[in-house]
């Protein structure tokens, strides 16, 4: 049995997942919070969030996003690919900065307009 | 010249009040912002979870103000950005500056106050020692690495747990800082459970409840080290248990305070235990016709409360030019055992459509409890939570139908423990 904080939402759900049972998770209050929990134990996932460099707008920093979770183990080489990005303005919201990063089958995407 | 609506402060609070009075039908709307566009403290906030409860997803922070700022884009509400907003008066005159048009006094027919607040300083909490670069509040930070591009430090220790100060632990450490500890002067944590463990845990970040900053040290100006010693139960630090930590960089998250001279200036009733105006139920001040909401009226913890709270008072602001209403006497709202504070804290029943929501902070841990609101000694309706702490903002909703029975002029509102 693992106790886990359920991280989807800020209601913060104390979960129990009993590995040897299927991975069933008690103590979540909706779906959302089941899955979190079987995945925290097989292969947690993250999106992350982070900047790459920009030129020509009002910022020198332009705010990115993965388009989904990605393995927790590759946050850091992500944020190395991104060091090499830099970006001119205009940018839009939605905005793919980098495809399949990482191998990840995730994109990095933009989450402003600049 | 006069406006509708004149809305001071275009971030979360501004951007949702705005909009509301639009769907109300006010469409000589003005928003007046200081920073050089729309959003507030959103656009710094680039970690995601803001909207879950909005918009039933997960977005980030310029995201979420993004689809408020889409909305207005198909209304006739006018923005004003790069322009301070200097007073505004008990008769609805807003006075502001700008680069482009000098110094100008607008009239309004009513005002939103959507101010938003401002983090708590060295100077707020008297940190002793030296006074070196590399002292920052983890708003700052946050705004230099975020936005501006510049990164603050490489050693970090971050005092005060609150969500900023956890969320710019995993920012610093993913953009190559070493965060060598978060420390914490309450034996809980100030920010939500979720960035304990995604913000924390995730990195192996050492969080030291009960703990302080007592002592900074410095070298040709710059921060060298900083002092750590754990603290009795009055707060005291306890002489003999000094850490030292060898660190560049301090983060400050102690704290936000309603940022509220305006308010005073316009000789608005204030709560000191808010820091915010007093509002009606509709959040309406003790000035008719001015109105307040979001952060410059008590500090919440999630955005999307923010939202919902500014598009009521957008709202109520449309109601008050559109369908002018005698004043009425209102009923209070105080807090019993437990409570620090109730928004609103006035309460007029017959402008109550179904539920009236109540806002408030419990002022310690409390498990398996019992939320109670009484007239007198008359229940009026009771409320089980399974965990409350300081950290997360409560909220319950109480049935028109059941104030419409108060005998007395007061609803107090307490926890018992179950």
């Amino acid at each position: 049995m693992k106790e886990l904080v359920c991280i989807v939402c800020p209601k913060g759900c104390r979960l129990r997942v009993d590995e040897e049972n299927g991975y069933q998770v008690s103590g979540n209050s909706c779906l959302r919070g089941a899955e979190y929990g079987k995945n925290e134990i097989l292969n947690p996932t993250r999106v992350l969030t982070s900047t790459v460099k920009l030129e020509g707008g009002l910022y020198r920093r332009c705010p990115v996003k993965t388009s989904a979770a990605v393995p927790k183990g590759k946050l850091f080489d992500i944020i190395q690919a991104l060091n090499t990005v830099t970006l001119t303005a205009p940018v839009s919201v939605g905005q793919v900065v980098l495809k399949n990063v990482c191998g990840t089958g995730a994109d990095v995407i933009a989450t402003k307009d600049l | 010249m006069c406006y509708d609506l004149i809305v001071v402060g275009g971030g979360p609070a501004g951007l949702a009040a705005a909009n509301s009075a639009y769907e109300k039908g006010l469409r000589n709307i003005l928003i007046v912002e200081r920073d050089k566009e729309l959003g507030g403290i959103l656009n710094q906030c680039i970690h995601n979870g803001f909207g879950l409860h909005r918009f039933k997803e997960e977005l980030t922070g310029p995201e979420y103000a993004h689809r408020f700022i889409e909305m207005l884009k198909d209304t006739s509400v006018q923005v004003m950005c790069d322009t301070m907003v200097l007073a505004v008066t008990e008769n609805k005159e807003v006075h502001v500056i700008n680069t482009e048009k000098g110094y100008q006094v607008l009239q309004a027919k009513a005002v939103i106050l959507s101010m938003g607040c401002r983090e708590r300083t060295r100077g707020a909490i008297a940190i002793p020692g030296a006074r070196p670069a590399g002292v920052f509040t983890a708003g700052s930070a946050q705004r230099y690495l975020n936005m501006e591009g510049y990164m603050v430090g490489k050693r970090v220790v971050i005092l005060g747990s609150g969500d900023i100060g956890l969320i710019m632990a995993r920012r610093m450490t993913l953009e190559g800082a070493k965060v060598l500890a978060c420390v914490e002067v309450m034996p809980y944590s100030g920010g939500l459970m979720r960035n304990i463990v995604q913000c924390l845990q995730d990195y192996d970040i050492p969080l030291y409840l009960s703990h302080t900053v007592t002592d900074i040290q410095q070298k040709d100006g710059r921060l060298s080290h900083v002092t750590v010693s754990k603290v009795d139960e009055s707060r005291n630090p306890i002489p003999g248990t000094e850490m030292e930590f060898d660190c560049d960089t301090l983060l400050l998250s102690v704290g936000l305070i309603p940022e509220n001279e305006l308010t005073r200036g316009a000789g608005i009733r204030m709560d000191s235990r808010t820091n915010g105006a007093v509002v009606f139920e509709n959040m309406e001040t003790s000035i008719p016709g001015v109105f307040a909401c979001g952060n410059v009226v008590h500090v919440h913890d999630l955005v999307d409360y923010v939202s919902q709270e500014s598009e009521k008072a957008g709202a109520a602001a449309a109601d008050f030019v559109l369908n002018p209403k005698e004043n009425e006497s209102a009923l209070q709202l105080q807090n019993g055992f437990g409570v620090s504070y109730t928004v609103p804290q006035q309460v007029r029943i017959s402008r109550i459509e179904k539920n009236l929501e109540v806002f408030f902070r419990v002022r310690q841990v409390f498990g398996q409890s019992v939320i109670e609101a009484k007239d007198g000694e008359n229940l009026i309706c009771s409320f089980k939570r399974e965990y409350m702490t300081p950290g997360e903002m409560q909220q319950i909703r109480l049935p028109r139908v059941m104030l419409d029975k108060v005998h007395g002029n007061a609803v107090t509102i307490s926890v018992k423990e179950a």
